[in-house]
């Protein structure tokens, strides 16, 4: 399983000389399996950039949206490959309690917002409501669950024989919850993380602006290092950087978790251009 | 045990922060969780007793009409609303831990999640009257 980073910024790009180590691209990871299947995690606005990576013999790629708000959608309509005809592109997504994902998505791809309709893309992207169970794509099986952002929001888990990664970009496990973490049963998100080869989590904030951010559906780089020790993750990348966290700020925030614990898992910067295998 | 849904554990969550009794069962029945606001009805603290299978609850917690006749468990308000899947009022009596009978006013209403996901139920208490 490769991994590459394509966008790793949360809430609004942000793209200028204090960000351009990290990245400016909002959410957009890709999951290369070893036979070739191809699944693009959510459509931030580093979706952009992979779509020029996608090789003209792929004939399938599989788009998994997490949640619909615009930092992890706002790249779609700039995704070359929805262009080719002869692309075989899926898209699944949490629906709401009263919409199916089709008609989620038209609201964004739709005039004003924007000016191509979603019935009238080349490639025909056929759309599947999220399952809340496991499903199968290429080498891979999938699991996704509904966890703790405000609105309709889904983590994943991907596994590739015995190798598997989470991916948990907007996530407040820490919500309301008077000691976290709290016991497994009742922590979201930790069956789904739970002794994962790679975990990719919400970091946006530090404790303290965490404080006055409370319900926002985003976590500390605090709290997500408890989160991942807690599953027992091997690796963790901080992710969904906040807009005002530049480069230096972020160093920090590394170096002020390294040194905080010693942490039994191995974590890495969640650098916009990076790639993993696992 | 496998982690609860995450509807489930967000109601523990606003429950643990209201003022009024609040009582959550699973899909299964079993008790998940009461607030603090009910302990004092309940006659003993949650975190003494912990999660009980609905079999033991649901007998532990004597509940009977006003005329002291006594209900059976599965037509208690939060098992009516588990598996009718539809919401329930009544006045009827309780009897905590403590061994005090109580008339409260209940309401249960079943949690149902998308996709046809059927939660569990939840009672609000209030109008609670100490014998």
């Amino acid at each position: 399983m490769k991994i590459t980073l394509w966008g790793t910024r949360g809430s609004l790009a942000s793209a200028g000389p204090e960000t351009v180590r990290y990245g400016g691209n909002t959410s957009c990871v890709e999951v290369r399996g070893n036979d070739g299947t191809i699944l693009v995690l959510d459509a931030g606005t580093g979706i952009r950039r992979l779509g020029t990576a996608i090789e003209p013999e792929v004939a399938r790629v599989d788009i998994l949206l997490t949640h619909l708000h615009m930092d992890h959608l706002q790249g779609l309509g700039f995704f070359d490959p929805l262009h080719r005809p002869d692309l075989e592109v899926h898209i699944w997504g949490p629906p709401s309690t009263t919409l199916d994902l089709r008609a989620r998505l038209a609201r964004y791809l739709s005039p004003p917002l924007f000016p191509v309709l979603l019935r009238e893309l080349p490639s025909h992207p056929v759309l599947h409501d999220v399952p809340p169970r496991r499903f199968e794509v290429g080498g891979f099986k999938i699991s996704a669950d509904l966890v703790c952002h405000p609105g309709p929001t889904v983590g994943y888990r991907i596994s590739e024989g015995p190798v598997s990664m989470t991916y948990l970009p907007d996530h407040e496990p820490a919500l309301g919850v008077w000691k976290f973490p709290l016991d497994p049963e009742w922590t979201s998100g930790f069956a789904l993380a739970a002794g994962a080869d790679l975990l990719i989590h919400d970091a946006q904030f530090t404790d303290a602006e965490y404080l006055t951010h409370v319900g926002w559906g985003h976590s500390s780089i605090q709290q997500a290092t408890e989160f991942a020790t807690g599953t027992g993750v091997k690796r963790l990348i901080p992710f969904h950087h906040d807009p005002s966290h530049g480069d230096e700020m972020l160093d920090r925030l590394l170096k002020g978790a390294r040194k905080s614990s010693a942490l039994p898992f191995e974590l890495l910067p969640g650098t916009e251009g990076t790639t993993f295998r696992l | 045990m496998a982690q609860k849904e995450i509807e489930v554990i967000l109601m523990r969550q606003l429950a643990s922060y209201l003022a009024m009794p609040v009582i959550l069962v699973d899909a299964e029945g079993n008790l998940a969780y009461y607030n603090e606001p009910a302990e004092a009805l309940l006659g003993r603290r949650f975190d003494e007793v912990g999660e009980m299978p609905k079999e033991v609850w649901s007998t532990a917690f004597g509940q009977s009409e006003e005329d002291g006749s006594r209900i059976p468990p599965e037509s208690v308000p939060l098992m009516v609303a588990l598996h009718e899947h539809q919401p329930v009022h009544r006045i009827l009596r309780i009897t905590g831990l403590d061994g005090v009978s109580r008339r409260i006013e209940v309401t249960a209403f079943p949690l149902e999640g998308q996709g046809g996901r059927h939660l569990g139920a939840v009672s609000i208490f209030w109008g609670v009257e100490k014998q």
